[in-house]
């Protein structure tokens, strides 16, 4: 009898929980900071409701992503990676890269301002002032966007940081969010893109230290995943979301999306560099 | 503070979203269970019934498996179910059957180990009484399953109690989507990283009380069912 019941229950939740949904959809892979900064939130519902195609998020740092597409998981990706986007591309994974959108990164600080940077718009220069100090530094250390511009910068600042790293420098492996907490609960620098960092409510005693060098700008790129690569991409309906996406309603949308009043992404799909 | 009470006015409000959340999260882990109990249950009995070379290492295997790293269970669905797998043509990767996948996977070896131990106990007292009547095999499985029935409700509950507090597998397996793999467990994750941590906090309360809802019906069924048997 119990048994019985039991039985029904389950099978009534496998009923319920597990039917796929029968709406055309696809997946999309793409960053830690497009999610974690609440813009999907705001403009898939439009797409949603223009074009009745469900869009399916997997957020991941840029490098996983990458990862996940090369192996046929998703239909799309959408990161911000330029130099591993065309190395993607070079491999025949994806199909075509459009611009879509930028914003910038920033320098994100203890207001205490250990390193002296705070204020300073050169990143380089505030990064050697970190090393020097040996300030507490949070490194995202998991090749995302963020990773990769951070080591550039690193680079650029003439530091060599694999042989640099000490105690002071904190690899924790993990998403933007994660390290911005982890940034927060240890008063450490930590670069950020800046729409993550407008939206993160947890800031404690952490202020933009750094911003505004060109060196910080962050280009969000979308692909579509090649067909002959996985025969089962959707590439039809992918290719209508990347077209909506760097056409007119997907460029307004994401334009439109502020937080405190703040702009969070520019869209830039035309290409231009303002 | 303001965001623990952003998350009773969730509750408060009926929120669609959080329900869903809430939904899927009990369906998946539910239904894992009873997949697992399907299976794990006749495991762990005829484990303790039989005896055979290599039973020892079995169960030691089997038991050690109740710590498997839920990381590791997922990835390893991750690796069948992904388009470029074995399984990669059923489509299957970041739906919630992936998840239940993985979490009854990760679930089994719990209710097996647990269902072992339980009806090997029994199986002490009944054996000579069963061997006389000559009662055959599969009776003999289902006779000490069915005896043992209030234990084992209690081994499914820790079985449970592990699929709805995980994180990892479903997060790797389920890719956390919006509006259709987001259980309470990813939510937090999700939450946590968005620097939302009173929210977070206020949905692992509602999550610890679902456990404890779950927990106390089967507690009242048991009692009932335990009334009536006599």
């Amino acid at each position: 009898m119990l048994t019985r019941r039991l039985f029904c229950v389950g099978m009534l939740l496998i009923l319920a929980g597990v039917t796929p949904a029968l709406a055309q959809s696809i997946v999309v892979a793409s960053t830690t900071s497009t999610q974690d900064s609440g813009l999907f939130d705001y403009i898939l519902p439009l797409f949603e409701k223009e074009t009745g195609i469900d869009v399916k998020v997997v957020a991941q740092g840029t490098g996983q992503a990458l990862d996940t597409v090369r192996r046929g998981d998703a239909d799309v990706v959408f990161v911000h990676a330029k130099a591993q986007e065309e190395k993607f591309i070079q491999e025949g994974f994806g199909v075509k890269r459009s611009d879509v959108m930028y914003n910038d990164f920033v320098l994100i600080g203890p207001k205490s301002d250990p390193a002296g940077v705070s204020g300073m718009t050169d990143i380089a220069a505030a990064l050697v002032s970190i090393k020097a100090k040996e300030a507490p530094f949070v490194s995202r250390g998991d090749r995302s966007g963020t990773h990769s511009t951070e080591l550039t910068l690193w680079k650029e600042a003439g530091v060599d940081i694999e042989a640099a790293k000490g105690p002071w420098y904190k690899d924790i492996g993990q998403g933007m969010g994660a390290a911005l907490n982890t940034a927060s609960a240890m008063n450490a620098y930590v670069l950020s893109d800046r729409g993550t960092w407008l939206s993160f409510r947890n800031r404690g005693d952490l202020a933009i230290s750094v911003e505004g060098d060109k060196r910080l700008f962050n280009q969000y790129g979308v692909m579509l995943v090649n067909p002959e690569k996985h025969p089962d991409v959707k590439a039809e309906l992918g290719q209508i979301f990347i077209d909506w996406l760097i056409g007119p309603e997907g460029q307004t949308a994401i334009g439109e999306y502020e937080i405190d009043g703040q702009q969070l992404f520019f869209p830039n799909a035309s290409g231009q560099r303002i | 503070m303001s965001e623990t009470l952003t998350a009773w006015q969730l509750i408060a409000s009926g929120d669609a979203t959080l329900f869903a959340i809430v939904g899927l999260s009990l369906a998946v882990s539910l239904t894992a269970v009873v997949v697992a109990g399907i299976v794990g249950l006749p495991l762990g009995a005829i484990l303790a019934l039989t005896r055979f070379p290599g039973r020892a290492a079995m169960v030691v295997v089997l038991n050690g498996f109740m710590g498997l790293p839920p990381v590791v269970v997922g990835l390893s669905v991750y690796l069948l179910l992904s388009r470029s797998g074995p399984l990669g043509e059923l489509g299957l990767l970041f739906t919630p059957t992936a998840m239940v996948t993985a979490q009854a996977l990760l679930v089994l070896p719990i209710i097996a180990a647990l269902t072992r131990h339980t009806v090997e106990d029994l199986w002490l007292e009944y054996r000579e009484e069963l061997s006389a009547m000559g009662v055959g095999w599969a009776s003999r499985v289902a006779t000490l399953l069915w005896d043992s029935r209030f234990s084992l409700v209690t081994v499914l509950l820790a079985g449970f109690g592990r699929a709805a507090a995980e994180v990892g597998t479903v997060m790797i397996v389920g890719g956390n989507i919006d509006g259709f793999t987001r259980t309470m467990t990813t939510t937090i994750a999700l939450e946590t990283s968005r620097g939302n941590l009173a929210l977070a906090i206020g949905l692992g309360i509602i999550l610890i009380l679902l456990i404890l809802l779950v927990n106390a019906t089967a507690w009242g069924v048991r009692v009932w069912a335990v009334e009536r048997a006599g």
